[in-house]
């Protein structure tokens, strides 16, 4: 199916499982010790491997001494530039290259692979590894290359630039004026499971159990990188711990893997440690972003432009997406956003969970907050004032969008009315108290997806593609959904993903992966349904199902006696013009209430508020917990969450779990998430809309906006720790 | 991780000896040390496993103190009645510490003997005189945010990370050790621990092989005690400042205080001229601002760190207020 036209009445619309706060199915197996992940597969005779980074941001390896590692005990090769074999290159979504040559172009850059039969061994000769280099000046911190930033120019994302109007003039011109800079550091997804691949060959076969969350994407990197064709690939991820996009590409994990398993003819393992994590895999960009706002008297948007740096390593065209919201949230007739890109000798800075709106929304809904306090209004009411009545930029009309219910009725819930506008006014002992909000938005993408479902005659159906589940709760919405289709119940319903001998899927990223594979798995039902109506020569159309039947009038069969031995159909969802036709994005708005220590300034995260709508919701237990999920990355966004650049070195000193801070349960008090009825039929046949990003983005606005209504101290530059808080705080003595 | 040797000792005579030994190590809680072995930022050949030898008790002390063997985890002396009911400040400190896990395993002396969290301490490819004496302080110049602004050397700016410490530094706790030939020694805390200068290497006064027996408390002092840990997060963060306050006061007026700060040297910091200057003075701003005067004498910061001065200040009037409240 290709999503061209409307999505009429469907079988999901009747009350059924899907929707249901359903438990995880996977959950016992995870809590068992069950799930088997990556690194915890295992076969026999498989040895253990060990990177060695570039302590260098930027040079050339002088010489490279081996020997005492591969003399060391247990140590079967040690691979460096020197003996790794000539592989594809690309950016880092189409090859990953490893020990390509003597230059260093980043910090923690793999520059040996030592491999033992034990990983203690393999990690003890890695320390023996002698790497002299030479080294050169690298550019590394944003800031002072911004007068190298050019237009990026990616192939696989929207263009850098965009105007209406004419900005510059209607800006100017705007009686009320917000013009102001915001600033986002450098982030690490710090998911829960390290990267970490189990690589074996058979033959020219290669097959690896690795940690990626897009099967089919990641089938081709191996593929261009290693110069075999795909077919001979298969990758293997059933369960991921978390990725938030760290595992969307290809890291130097599965390659380095793959590499010595082939020269050495045995299975190879490894899992990057907490700390090589940092610097070996990719991070998000830091930002530096303007925003500026012209208004009439009465707060309507007359101009709205925001300019967004970020860097990348020179080989790479990705950026940080921060304005591409701003392109669709707000009214206004004259606008402008540009993306610049900066060249750096940094590790590879990638999508982390909602790239661009995350940190896009920490500056855009901040400065509709000081807009609103400029104009004397509630920070709601301007955002009311601002609703577009179609997608200011493509003007065309928006798929569906209920922002203004997601805020009114969160307003509601969470006493909004009883915020003071005036700041520093309310107090609790010594900490001082505020409430703020945002607004949500995240894109709702669509992607080609394929699936198989098949029914046993035991009564068993089983669903096959090669989709993933990094946690997010994709084994059970699936199985939710094939039980509806079919009238079974879920117990007898096995979803078995990560594996590319599967249809291929989309894969989690971006949202997209409930609404693409959830579509593809329907499809697939419906096509089964059909057949088993045709065998029971019952019109499909009228037909049933339920118990374990098919019933049509006064007929009804058992499934199990039409299946024969077996019957199976195949499902695909296919993007169609409805992406181009509508604009279609999830909303929601963010309410939390923080607590600033008026003698410290430690921040502490009271209570928080999400109220969404981002159509069909699948399960409503594993939806909240993906918008808690998101609500928590933007508490640890707004307060937390930095990594320290060493600009002598190119080094992100604080990579570990340690010193890299995200929050802890004891930041996270009640918070909750709830969706308001919605549905979309432009979406996906399942007429729901992408959840995974949506509870992050704008999270950490509305909780700088608490501490702005707290204190009275605005920071622009994230996160707001205390050391900047401080010098805002009424003096002690 | 370098191989290395493992060797498990029943008595302390046992353990000393062994511990004297070039590359060795002794091993108690293992929750710093392992971290240091993995990233050989520490690299014993023979490692001194102590877990077995009988110093996990907590006792009274005839003067009404308490004896914390070396060997009591974390959670049980946070936990201890006594530890709750008379030295509170320790309780919360310990408390404040590390996450659960961490506090099951680690114990008394281990926190005391745990090192830096200077992030170029812990990369093995930077320079840093504490773990390679000579090479230079990479912090120095650098991202040093937790780093000290009192007592600090052009050698080292490296803090200690104890919580638990602070607390028995403002306690006047004293460590009881013995070596290899059996002869006990008490170290006041005030004296346990040194200053970086030009041998930030050297952390402590023990000896080679000398092995931390106990803790020794005295009665506690009177006054309210309180423990306020600064940091970025609610927990499982070091302190960026912490002070253990013993402040015995009545309608605003202070009769004694004890005050230890943690996060802003590389020792617990403690200064007798502050806490004189609250003897038998109003709790008002003048005399707490003369208080803090004193503790910040010699304060620097190094960029990163600077803000530690004024949240110093800020965080000694807070507890000040909130100790003399009454």
């Amino acid at each position: 199916m290709e999503m061209n036209s409307p999505v009429g009445p469907n079988a999901l619309d009747r009350p059924g499982i899907v929707g249901k706060p359903l438990d995880r199915v996977d959950g016992p197996l995870k809590v068992t010790g069950g799930a088997r992940y990556a690194y915890e597969m295992q076969q026999d005779s498989v040895l253990y491997g060990f990177v060695v980074e570039a302590s260098i941001g930027k040079g050339r390896i002088k010489s490279i001494d081996t020997r005492a590692a591969e003399k060391a005990p247990g140590v079967a090769l040690v691979l460096t530039h020197r003996n790794a074999p000539a592989q594809g290159t690309g950016n880092h979504r189409e090859a990953h290259p490893v020990l390509t040559g003597p230059q260093v172009t980043r910090y923690g850059q793999p520059v040996a692979f030592v491999v033992a039969e034990s990983f203690e061994q393999a990690r003890a000769a890695a320390y023996l590894v002698d790497v002299k280099y030479d080294r050169s000046n690298g550019k590394y911190a944003l800031r002072s290359n911004l007068n190298e930033a050019c237009v990026p120019k990616p192939i696989d994302a929207p263009a850098a630039d965009s105007a209406v109007g004419d900005f510059a003039s209607a800006f100017a011109g705007a009686p009320v004026q917000l013009d102001v800079t915001y600033t986002t550091p450098l982030q690490s997804h710090a998911m829960m499971e390290p990267h970490a691949t189990l690589a074996a060959w058979d033959g020219d076969k290669l097959t690896l159990h690795t940690a990626n969350q897009m099967l089919n994407q990641g089938q081709r990197v191996i593929a261009t990188t290693l110069k075999i064709p795909a077919e001979n690939i298969r990758l293997i991820s059933p369960f991921i711990g978390g990725g938030f996009g760290g595992k969307l590409w290809v890291n130097a994990d599965a390659v380095l893997a793959a590499i010595a398993s082939r020269q050495l003819k045995r299975p190879v393992k490894i899992a990057l440690t907490r700390q090589q994590i940092f610097h070996v895999t990719t991070h998000r960009s830091d930002t530096i972003q303007r925003l500026r706002l012209g208004t009439d008297r009465e707060g309507r948007i007359l101009a709205i432009g925001h300019d967004v740096f970020s860097g990348n390593l020179p080989s790479e065209q990705t950026y940080e997406g921060a304005a591409l919201q701003t392109r669709t949230l707000y009214a206004g007739p004259n606008r402008l956003t540009r993306h610049r890109l900066a060249p750096l000798d940094i590790p590879v800075a990638s999508s982390m969970r909602a790239p661009g709106e995350a940190v896009g929304l920490m500056a855009l809904e901040c400065a509709m907050d000081e807009l609103a306090e400029k104009l004397n209004l509630d920070p709601i009411e301007l955002r009311i004032r601002n609703e577009p009545s179609e997608d200011p930029e493509k003007h065309i009309p928006y798929s569906s969008r209920h922002l203004i219910p997601c805020m009114q009725e969160g307003a509601r819930r969470f006493g909004w009315d009883k915020r003071n506008p005036k700041p520093g006014q309310l107090r609790d002992g010594r900490w001082l108290l505020g409430i703020g909000m945002a607004a949500a938005t995240r894109g709702n993408p669509l992607l080609l997806s394929k699936a198989n479902v098949r029914l046993d005659p035991d009564g068993t159906c089983t669903v096959r593609m090669a989709m993933t589940d990094i946690g997010t709760g994709t084994y059970t919405i699936l199985a939710q959904i094939a039980a509806e289709m079919l009238g079974l119940p879920t117990e007898r319903v096995r979803v078995e993903l990560g594996d590319t001998s599967f249809p291929q899927a989309a894969g989690s990223g971006g949202s997209w992966g409930a609404g693409s594979s959830g579509s593809a798995l329907f499809e697939a039902c419906n096509a089964l349904c059909e057949k088993l109506a045709r065998t029971a020569g019952m019109d499909s159309a009228t037909a049933t199902f339920a118990n374990g039947s098919i019933a049509s009038g006064e007929q009804s069969r058992k499934l199990t006696d039409l299946v024969g031995a077996g019957m199976e159909a195949d499902g695909e969802i296919r993007p169609g013009s409805n992406n181009k036709e509508f604009s279609q994005q999830s909303y929601g708005a963010h309410f939390a209430e923080v607590g600033v220590d008026e003698d410290t300034g430690e921040v502490r995260l009271r209570r928080m508020l999400g109220v969404f709508t981002a159509g069909r919701v699948l399960n409503a237990k594993t939806a909240r917990s993906q918008a808690i999920g998101g609500m928590a990355f933007g508490v640890g966004a707004a307060l937390q969450e930095a990594m320290a650049l060493d600009p002598r070195f190119g080094l992100f000193v604080n990579h570990d779990l340690a010193e890299y801070h995200v929050p802890v349960h004891a930041d996270i008090p009640a918070i909750d998430a709830i969706f308001l009825d919605e549905l979309d039929d432009r979406s996906n046949p399942l007429k729901s809309k992408g959840i995974g990003e949506l509870g992050i983005c704008g999270a950490g606005a509305s909780i700088a906006n608490a501490v702005y209504n707290a204190c009275g101290v605005r920071i622009r530059d994230y996160p707001i720790t205390l050391d900047k808080l401080l010098s805002g705080l009424p003096v002690r003595t | 991780m370098k191989a290395f040797t493992y060797q498990r000792t029943d008595s302390t005579a046992q353990a000393a000896a062994a511990a004297v030994q070039p590359g060795a190590k002794i091993i108690a809680g293992g929750t710093n040390l392992l971290d240091l072995m993995k990233l050989q930022v520490e690299t014993p050949s023979n490692l001194v496993d102590i877990n077995r030898l009988p110093l996990d008790k907590t006792e009274e002390t005839p003067d009404g103190g308490l004896r914390i063997g070396a060997l009591v985890r974390n959670s049980d002396l946070a936990a201890d009645p006594r530890v709750r009911q008379r030295y509170g400040v320790l309780s919360r400190a310990l408390l404040a510490g590390a996450s659960a896990q961490l506090r099951n395993k680690a114990t008394t002396g281990g926190n005391l003997l745990q090192r830096t969290r200077c992030y170029y301490f812990y990369d093995i490819t930077k320079p840093c005189n504490k773990r390679n004496p000579g090479s230079g302080c990479a912090a120095l110049a650098g991202f040093n945010r937790i780093h000290a602004i009192l007592g600090a050397s052009e050698h080292c700016i490296a803090t200690h990370p104890s919580d638990m410490a602070v607390a028995m530094r403002a306690l006047d706790a004293k460590v009881e050790t013995v070596n290899r030939h059996g002869e006990t020694k008490v170290i006041p805390i005030a004296e346990f621990y040194r200053l970086p200068g030009d041998t930030p290497e050297i952390e402590t006064s023990l000896k080679p092989g000398e092995i931390i027996t106990a803790v020794t408390l005295p009665p506690p002092p009177p006054g309210v005690q309180v423990y306020r840990k600064v940091r970025d997060r609610a927990s499982y963060a070091f302190a960026l400042v912490s002070v253990a306050a013993i402040v015995d006061s009545t309608r605003g007026r202070i009769r004694s205080a004890r005050l230890a700060f943690g996060g802003l040297a590389h020792r617990p910091w403690r200064v007798a001229q502050a806490e004189q200057r609250l003897v038998n003075a109003a709790a008002n701003t003048t005399t707490l601002n003369s208080a803090a005067d004193a503790v910040l004498e010699g304060a620097r910061g190094f960029g990163g760190n600077d803000f530690k001065v004024p949240l110093t200040r800020r965080t000694l009037h807070s507890v000040l207020a909130e100790t003399t409240r009454t």
